[in-house]
Formats: C-alpha cells, sequence, structure tokens
C-alpha cells in the first residue's frame, strides 16, 4: 500500500480548518450564533488547531511518501531487514 | 431544534469525498484474495494501531458509553481501565505471536489449525451471524438517532420529501459508502478510514468535551454539580449498594477484566483483523499497545460529555421581559415536557403511544440516557462546528459497519466457502467472492435494521444469544495457546457448555425492578441483581468457568495431539520472538510496561 495515509489526513484536516476558520472569520462578533458556545469563537480557534494539525499531518506525510517512493526505487537487499522506522 | 446550514453539510460532504478518495487510491493495489481480505500484511503498526481502536468504536460505543457516563457516572471508565488496557496489553505480548504467527488467515482459522475443523465451525458461524446482526442493530441506533436529533428534518421538506424517509436515508446513505470503499479497497481501506474516523472523533467531540466544562466551571465546578459517587471509580466498590451501578469489586474485577474484556479484546476478530494485517510479527504485537494509549484517553471524550450532562442545569420554560425603547417586548423560550422533566441535558423517555413521559415504579421520570451525547453536541457547537461534531457521529456508525463488514467477508471467503462449499478454486476466484460477500453481508445487515424496528424484541433476543455464546470464547482460547493438552473435543464441548450455562444463568437470575423475560429469569428467579450490569457480568463469569472446567476434563479424556503439531501453536512449544535488533524502547515489552504505569496513574486520578 504505497500510500502514506497522512497525506490524505492532512488535506483533509487542513481543508476542514480552513472552512472552519473562514466561517469563524466571517461571523465574528455575531452573538446570537456563539451564544451557545459561551461567547467563544469557536468556529475560528478550533477551524485553527485543526488547520495546524493538518499541516503538521500533511507535511510528516510527505516525508513519508518520499521515504516509501525511495525505498520503492531501491528494493532493500536480502537479509538486511529493516530496522524500525 | 437547529437546522443544517451550507458549511455543516459542506463539512460532511468532504469527509464523504476523502473516505472514497481513499478506498479509491487503494483500488489498484487490490490484486490477489490477500490484498484485499488482509491488507496484504504490509501496514505500518501505528496504522493498524489507531484502527484497532477505531474498529472499537462504533455508533453504538460512543452512544453508549456516553450513556452509561450519564447513568452511572465514571465507573464507566472502569470498561477502559480494568476491561481493555490488561487485555490489550495481554494479546499484544502472549497471544499476537500465536495468531500473526501460526499464518492463520483468520480467528476461526486459528481454531482449526490449534483444535479441529469443528471448533472452527462452531465458530465460523456464529461469528458470521454475529457480524451481521449487531452491524445491523447499530444501523438501526443511527438512523432513529438522526430521527430524533431532526437534523435533516430541514433537507427533507426542502426537497419535498416525506419525514419518514429519514430511518431509510441514514441506512442507505451509511451503507452505500460503506460498502463502496470496502469494494474498491478492501480490509486496507477500511483500516485507513477507522484511522480517518479515530482522528474525527477527536476533532468533533473535544471542542463539545471543553466548551461543557468551561460551562459548569471546570473540573472542581463538575465535582459540585453531580452526586458524589459520579466521580469515583473504586470508592464504594467494597459493598454493592455503595455504587451506582451495584456491584462489588470482586465481580467487577473478575468480571470486567478476565472475562468480558479480555474477551472481546483478544477474540475478537473485528478487531484482531487489524492487528493481522501489520508487517510483521513485531508491528503485530505492538498494534494493541499502541491502540492502549488512546484507549486510556478517550474517557475524557465519550464518558466525560453524559456525565457533564447530567451535571448541567435542566433547560426551563422561560419568559424574558425586556423594555426596549418604551415598548415591552417578551420573550419566551419554550422548552418541551420531555426536556424539562429529564436531568441535566438528558431528557425523559417519551412512550411513543401516548407521546407522554415514561414513569419507573417509584414514579421518577425514566431517563433516555442515550441522547446524553447527541444533546451534549446540540448544546454547544455552533452551526459549523455542529457539522464537523455530526460527520464525527456518522464516522462512527460507518466505523463500526466496517469493522463487521471486512471481518465478515473474511470468515466467508476463508471459513466458509473455501474450506466447505468450494475447495480449490483460483485465487481470482476467492477475490470475487470476498467481494460478493461484503456485498452480501451489508445487504443482509440492512434487512436486520429493518427487522429490528418491526420486531424490537427479536433483536435483543438474538444479541442476547450471541452474547452467551460470546461469554464463554475467552477460555477457549486461553487453554488452547498455553496448555498443549487441550484438545478439539474438549474445546468443542466446552464452548457449548459455556453458552448453555450463560443461558442458564441468564434465565435463572434478574435485576431488581426488571420483569422476567427478555432481561432474566425466565426459568424461575433464584437471584436478584442490583442492576443489569451486574447480571451480564456475573453471566460471563459462569459461562467463562463453566467452559474452562468442561474443556479441561474432556481433554483429558481424549487424546492429545503429538507436541510437533503444536508448534507456533501453544506459547510453551513456540520460539520466543526474536528482536534483538530493536532498540530497547522500541520493543513491545518496554511499551506495554510504560501503558500499565499509565494505566495506574490515571485510576490513581480518579480515585
Amino acid at each position: 500500500m504505497s500510500l502514506d495515509l497522512r497525506i490524505p489526513m492532512g488535506l483533509m484536516f487542513s481543508l476542514i480548518g480552513m472552512i472552519l476558520s473562514a466561517v469563524g472569520l466571517a461571523t465574528r462578533g455575531n452573538q446570537a450564533l456563539y451564544a451557545r458556545s459561551l461567547g467563544i469563537n469557536a468556529n475560528l480557534w478550533w477551524g485553527l488547531v485543526l488547520l495546524a494539525f493538518g499541516l503538521t499531518m500533511l507535511l510528516l506525510g510527505q516525508r513519508g511518501q518520499r521515504r516509501i517512493e525511495k525505498e520503492r526505487q531501491l528494493p532493500p537487499v536480502k537479509g538486511d531487514a529493516r530496522r524500525g522506522h | 431544534m437547529p437546522n443544517l446550514t451550507a458549511v455543516d453539510w459542506l463539512i460532511m460532504l468532504l469527509y464523504f469525498v476523502f473516505v472514497l478518495g481513499i478506498g479509491y487510491a487503494l483500488k489498484r493495489h487490490m490484486k490477489t484474495s490477500m490484498d484485499f481480505l488482509q491488507a496484504g500484511r504490509v501496514l505500518p503498526a501505528w496504522i493498524c494501531g489507531l484502527a484497532f481502536m477505531g474498529a472499537s468504536l462504533g455508533g453504538q460505543e460512543v452512544i453508549g458509553m456516553g450513556a452509561s457516563g450519564a447513568r452511572y457516572g465514571l465507573e464507566t471508565a472502569h470498561f477502559f481501565g480494568i476491561g481493555a488496557i490488561p487485555a490489550m496489553v495481554f494479546v499484544g505480548l502472549f497471544m499476537m505471536p500465536l495468531y500473526y504467527g501460526s499464518k492463520a488467515r483468520s480467528v476461526p482459522e486459528f481454531l482449526r489449525l490449534r483444535f479441529d475443523e469443528k471448533t472452527r465451525a462452531l465458530n465460523a458461524c456464529t461469528f458470521a451471524a454475529m457480524t451481521v446482526v449487531s452491524s445491523g442493530i447499530s444501523m438501526y441506533m443511527m438512523a432513529r438517532l438522526m430521527q430524533a436529533l431532526h437534523l435533516f428534518d430541514g433537507f427533507f421538506r426542502e426537497q419535498g420529501w416525506a419525514p419518514e424517509g429519514i430511518f431509510t436515508f441514514s441506512i442507505l446513505l451509511s451503507a452505500a459508502i460503506v460498502l463502496a470503499y470496502i469494494l474498491l479497497g478492501g480490509l486496507a481501506s477500511a483500516i485507513y478510514n477507522h484511522v480517518l474516523q479515530f482522528f474525527l472523533v477527536v476533532a468533533g467531540l473535544l471542542p463539545m468535551v471543553l466548551l461543557g466544562l468551561r460551562n459548569i466551571g471546570g473540573w472542581s465546578g463538575l465535582k459540585a454539580s453531580v452526586p458524589i459517587q459520579y466521580m469515583h471509580e473504586w470508592k464504594g466498590l467494597a459493598h454493592a449498594g455503595a455504587n451506582p451501578m451495584g456491584i462489588e469489586g470482586i465481580g467487577l474485577g473478575l468480571g470486567l477484566g478476565f472475562v468480558l474484556g479480555a474477551g472481546y479484546w483478544c477474540t475478537d476478530f473485528r478487531v484482531i483483523q487489524t492487528a493481522m494485517a501489520s508487517k510483521n510479527i513485531e508491528s503485530a504485537r505492538r498494534v494493541p499497545l499502541i491502540a492502549a494509549v488512546p484507549r486510556m484517553l478517550f474517557p475524557f471524550l465519550v464518558i466525560l460529555p453524559g456525565v457533564l450532562a447530567i451535571g448541567l442545569p435542566t433547560p426551563r420554560t422561560t419568559t424574558v421581559i425586556r423594555v426596549v425603547d418604551g415598548a415591552i417586548i417578551r420573550e419566551t423560550t419554550v422548552v418541551s415536557p420531555q426536556v424539562e422533566q429529564g436531568r441535566g441535558l438528558v431528557p425523559a423517555r417519551t412512550d411513543p403511544a401516548t407521546g407522554k413521559p415514561m414513569l419507573d415504579a417509584t414514579g421518577q421520570p425514566l431517563l433516555d440516557y442515550d441522547m446524553a451525547t447527541p444533546n451534549m453536541l446540540l448544546h454547544f457547537l455552533p452551526t459549523g462546528l455542529l457539522g464537523l461534531g455530526l460527520t464525527a457521529l456518522l464516522a462512527t456508525l460507518m466505523s463500526g459497519m466496517a469493522a463487521n463488514a471486512t471481518a465478515f467477508n473474511t470468515v466467508f471467503t476463508y471459513d466458509l466457502y473455501q474450506s466447505y462449499i468450494h475447495k480449490g478454486a483460483s485465487d481470482q476466484h476467492y477475490l470475487a467472492v470476498g467481494r460478493w460477500a461484503t456485498v452480501g453481508g451489508i445487504l443482509l445487515s440492512i434487512g436486520t435494521a429493518y427487522a429490528a424496528t418491526h420486531f424490537n424484541n427479536i433483536m435483543d433476543t438474538l444479541l442476547l444469544v450471541f452474547s452467551f455464546v460470546n461469554a464463554p470464547l475467552f477460555a477457549t482460547f486461553l487453554l488452547g495457546m498455553f496448555w498443549k493438552r487441550a484438545t478439539g473435543h474438549g474445546a468443542f464441548s466446552g464452548l457449548i457448555v459455556g453458552a448453555a450455562a450463560a443461558m442458564l444463568h441468564h434465565g435463572l437470575t434478574l435485576p431488581i425492578e426488571a420483569l422476567p423475560g427478555i432481561h432474566g429469569g425466565w426459568i424461575a428467579v433464584l437471584r436478584h441483581y442490583p442492576s443489569d450490569m451486574a447480571q451480564n457480568l456475573w453471566t460471563a463469569i459462569f459461562a467463562f468457568s463453566a467452559n474452562f472446567i468442561v474443556t479441561v476434563l474432556v481433554s483429558y479424556c481424549t487424546r492429545a495431539r503429538p507436541e510437533a503439531e503444536l508448534v507456533g501453536l501453544v506459547h510453551s512449544l513456540t520460539p520466543k520472538p526474536e528482536h534483538a535488533h530493536i532498540a530497547w524502547w522500541k520493543r513491545p515489552e518496554a511499551l506495554a510496561v510504560a501503558v500499565l504505569l499509565g494505566a495506574v496513574a490515571l485510576n490513581i486520578f480518579f480515585y
């Protein structure tokens, strides 16, 4: 399975984070909307958290993917078991 | 009730696109039945570990844990503590080398290698039937939840569809998506999506928990607003009467830790299959240990919402009178009677026939605990985040369905079709059978979900029968893996006697405040238990003991298999896993010690 899962996962959370923080920015000061979340602009803050998480995953995933590609080009010598990660 | 806006729908749609996209990306790897049914056995440990956790986190569990939190308080955390963590450590350190090393492709197949054909056939048939029913029931539960939350009502009105269709819409939508991504990418796709769903559950539920805690005044505020025994795991366990669940310490420890927890985590193929898909034996051993880490932290995410929901003030019908520019404005917030008669955010249960809240024997309203977590989502999350929270709930439903579907197709293809219906066909043939088994399994589950709407008791009865079948299973594996003298005849008769003992115990005991029938006591009532949870635990303990004793007795009376045949199947005859080349802190044993220390620390914190 030559797909590092962190790439699609990072992409999805980055997009969700962007959407939420955009909604949060557009609805700044809308007290009726955020009465539920105790006056906190939960969309903006949680959107930023998810965006940061998504981008981190994306970055780690791209490094992992590069490693997968490199391994596929140079098949490991038999008997030399891969150690750890 | 809130209506979903375009943003909420967009987030849900985005999730569906990624789920199917992952399946599509994995499609080109699906060349053999092993690729499809076992994910080619090439996945890294961390992915399988999170999937191990995700596979056990179905909609039933997320909703049910919140409900237990609201009903019993933090004692529910025992399910995570004693129930899960030691069992996960045990399966990782001692059982996984045998499952993975034996080259068995499924748990029933391991039973054939270790014991004999009839033990495998019994296990494969009951397991396949159980996956279909339990997936159908979780579909049914989630569809009812979607109806109760009225989240799709606005969408249905816009489309001009009848609101009765919401049930069918929820079931078909989730079934179609699960079917599509499993057909595309097989077990690998299910595993990848378990991981995605796992993170989505965290992203969707965590803001709700944080806002809830803030609203109630932090941890000390929560302590002040719920009864004292809700906040302690261990206090009051010495006497059955002093804790909300009504279970004494010995029953709890023995029942949860050894029988129920270990029975699920060590023998249920729905979770074991994710570990068996990892790339080598060290990874397979690390999988349950990696899964134990989030499992320890999940009480904060799934139980705490229930406790918070009970602790928050109950909404009341209020009228606020304001004077604006000389005009008097009355603002009335109307709250329905079932919400007003509830406790905190947990509404009272209504009688579907009369529409009035139902009362228990003492005249108190019965509470609909299953609504605790969903009501918390609706109460705290604004449009936008609400879409994310709802997507997380849908994702847990699909996660549970997918775990059932991938376990069913493997057991059907390898243990039933290849063994008894059509032996020796080409691998391409079995790959096709695996795909069709997925379709068939999901169709059967949909049928089960609809049957549940018509015959509620039949479904409860079926689940009860499966609990009888499952209760003694762990004894069979324990004896099979750690006692070389155990024989096939012993295992088979032990399983049957164990299930019969479970049935007998259930028929002779009854929880207090229940009528004889589905809850027990259908033969005669010899003993009353303080709660149905206590009854379930003791049922499991009786079944386990009966199986254990009968398996040992019958094994001594029958001929043992030669030791040479049992290498790789019994712990004492299997060479120790070689891991001198791994740094000490990466070894499964080191991870296991860290996990156990963490579990002890958490239990001290919640004492």
